[in-house]
């Protein structure tokens, strides 16, 4: 490989990116876009659950029972009905998702000591957020019972009683537990081996569709020269996305930076290698842009998004599935990225990955190369 | 470096390229001489651009090879792309970089030295003719300079063997008559040049002529000889007033082996143009058409190429 016809490619092809302003505009646009969309829409926290509350009770009891599920952030109270019916309704409308029936005699049965039973009614359709709403009920529920329970053994013992085993949490790395410090590390990373991939799979196949990659094929040019040439020149652009978006984070979602800028800097260098070769790979088998393009899009949108425990732990899926995801460079990518964002880990920790990543890019350059090298038909 | 010493520049010998079952190349062997104009007369599909593909090192051929530049086409393609210019059917510059732009890249790509660039391009942009446009975007040029430019870029590491796959396909007829004048030029300094076309005029314009037709070689040699020992048979020019009725007049006549509308008039071809001149006199005379004009003539390279093309397809329907 020469530098000087590797240098030559390079420039030629930064001349292009320069020269088509339309595309260059939306290489620099998109990845601000996606994260701003991204970042808002796939907002995973569940809170101020709209809620409808049925007291048939009209107690102090359950007033003061009202007063919890008002004083926490995971409930919106939207109003109070005189039947069950009048829940029914609200959620088969839409209007709320939970519904709170407290019985006629629940004050009787706790002032006598005895159980009292509770029915909360949950919009199952949306599962997710029931079954979270489900848990802030259980344990609000839970606590209340145990306050009440305590308050009643008080009264009667005379002495200050409290619960002997008290669980004390502490939830490290992300300790507000939003998940947008979980989702935008990890969507940077996803994105970026999208946009990596669609910048590059356009490139050989145009010279295929001009037919320059024939006049190309016929000088000293090497293979090798023209993937890396095409690479480094497409390489300034996705470093431009990649900073662009880590500000985003930082900056507009408040995600917390705890790792080094420059483990990121080296390791998104090494990804985004990675994810440039396999453009160009994808444009050299397919040779017309409108089949690269789709080609770009499908083979990294999907397993980036989907396999790359950005959005869906890996833990949860079926085995088969999880062995596929070991594949996936997005994968490593997204452990890396929260890593440094979250964890501040450094490459001690994070080499497995960088290793990985390192090998896709190598084994991808070489079928690139190899796949220009067959010459024609 | 035999072949580069006894004055071939290309060498090629029982090439054979299929392609599944269609054989585009069958058997093909010729030499291009040092400094020479080789041109490859044929219709489209007829494989003369898979020769020059194979030779320019961007197919692999099925069965025999070729020598290029003293290197073999199966062994060394890497070393005969330093000693070639190419340029192929489909223009195929960077349309969105300056003509400058494009010169440049291709000196870098084909290793000129950094000191010979400068004076390489100016030659290049002289030869062109587009001093004056140096800065223009390459996608704004007409037709004819584009494909100036194109040769310009081909030959700007001083390729000793040019290979030009119809360069004049999609320009005007001055153009062309402008762009052969350069063949010329790169010629006679010492440029061996291997050219593809299916214009006759064009084919007449080179030094040694082969015609190729599905796949083979079917005849090879100056132009003016491939016209001289054109058939045992002769060739009349016919005028008449009626044409369409002399042609039915003479297609049946023993003696003419075909007849052929050619611009305003016949041309008929003959085994003996003296008894066949007094036959078909005779024979209008009967029918009445009067005869405008009817004079052996020199025949063309069209007349050459359709009889022998004609004379093939007799041979393997």
């Amino acid at each position: 490989m020469k530098l000087r016809r590797t240098r030559a490619v390079f420039q030629k092809e930064f001349r292009h990116i320069l020269r088509d302003s339309r595309s260059l505009i939306m290489a620099l646009v998109l990845p601000m876009f996606q994260m701003l969309l991204f970042g808002y829409a796939l907002n995973l926290d569940v809170d101020r659950i709209p809620t409808l509350i049925y007291d048939a009770d009209q107690s102090a009891a359950s007033r003061a029972l009202i007063e919890r599920f008002r004083g926490s952030r995971f409930f919106e109270i939207e109003g109070f009905v005189n039947s069950y019916a009048g829940i029914e309704k609200a959620i088969d409308k839409s209007e709320v998702l939970m519904g709170l029936a407290i019985p006629r005699d629940y004050s009787q049965r706790i002032s006598a000591g005895d159980k009292a039973n509770l029915q909360i009614l949950l919009d199952g359709s949306d599962s997710n957020t029931a079954s979270i709403g489900l848990s802030y009920v259980e344990s609000m529920v839970q606590n209340y019972a145990l306050e009440v329970r305590s308050a009643g053994q008080e009264r009667l013992a005379g002495m200050d009683l409290t619960s002997p085993v008290e669980a004390r949490l502490r939830i490290w790395y992300n300790n507000t537990l939003e998940s947008k410090n979980y989702i935008v590390p990890g969507l940077i990373a996803a994105m970026m081996m999208v946009i990596a991939a669609l910048l590059t799979s356009l490139t050989v196949a145009r010279e295929w569709e001009m037919g320059t990659m024939e006049q190309l094929l016929s000088t000293p040019v090497r293979a090798e020269e023209i993937v890396m040439g095409k690479m480094l020149a497409f390489f300034v652009v996705g470093v431009v996305d990649t900073v662009v978006a880590s500000l985003v984070g930082i900056f507009i979602y408040g995600v917390p930076f705890r790792g080094s800028p420059w483990v990121l800097a080296l390791t998104t260098v090494i990804f985004l290698t990675g994810a440039f070769f396999w453009g160009i790979l994808v444009s050299a088998v397919a040779r017309t842009q409108t089949l690269a393009y789709q080609m770009g899009l499908v083979s990294t949108f999907l397993p980036s998004f989907l396999l790359s425990g950005f959005m869906y732990a890996i833990e949860n899926m079926p085995a088969p599935i999880q062995v596929i995801t070991h594949v996936v460079p997005a994968r490593y990518f997204v452990t890396i990225v929260r890593g440094i964002f979250l964890k501040g880990v450094g490459l001690n920790v994070l080499w497995g990955e960088v290793l990985f990543l390192i090998a896709f890019s190598s084994i991808v350059f070489w079928l690139a190369t190899r796949k220009l090298k067959q010459k024609l038909a | 470096m035999t072949t580069a010493e006894n004055g071939s520049a290309v060498e090629v010998q029982d090439l054979v390229k299929a392609f599944g079952d269609f054989v585009a190349v069958d058997h093909v062997s010729f030499q291009v001489k040092k400094g020479e104009i080789f041109g490859f007369l044929g219709p489209n599909g007829a494989g003369k651009s898979t020769v020059i593909r194979i030779l320019c090192g961007l197919l692999t051929p099925t069965s025999g090879g070729g020598m290029v530049a003293g290197f073999d086409v199966g062994e060394h393609p890497e070393e005969i792309r330093k000693h070639i210019g190419y340029m192929s059917q489909k223009f195929s510059l960077y349309d969105d970089l300056t003509v400058e732009e494009n010169i440049d890249f291709f000196s870098r790509i084909y290793g000129v030295p950094r000191e010979r660039r400068g004076e390489r391009k100016e030659y290049v942009l002289r030869m062109a003719g587009l001093e004056d446009r140096r800065a223009t975007t390459t996608r704004l040029l007409a037709g004819g300079w584009k494909q100036r430019l194109a040769l310009g870029c081909a030959i700007v590491h001083e390729p000793s063997i040019l290979f030009l796959d119809e360069p004049t396909s999609g320009v005007d007829p001055i153009a062309r008559r402008g762009f052969w004048d350069l063949i010329y030029q790169l010629a006679e300094a010492g440029h061996s040049i291997l050219v593809t076309t299916h214009y006759m005029d064009e084919a007449e314009y080179c030094h040694r002529l082969a015609l190729i037709y599905r796949g083979k070689l079917i005849a090879l040699g100056v132009p003016l000889a491939l016209k001289r020992d054109m058939h045992s048979q002769q060739l009349l020019q016919l005028d008449t007033s009626d044409l369409l009725a002399t042609m039915q007049a003479l297609e049946a006549e023993p003696g003419v082996m075909s007849v052929a509308v050619f611009g305003a008039g016949l041309h008929v071809t003959v085994q003996d143009a003296t008894a066949a001149t007094a036959r078909i006199r005779q024979v209008l005379e009967q029918k009445s058409i009067a005869i405008r004009r009817l004079d052996g003539i020199q025949p063309s390279m069209e007349d050459v190429f359709v009889a022998l093309i004609e004379a093939e397809d007799q041979r393997t329907p």
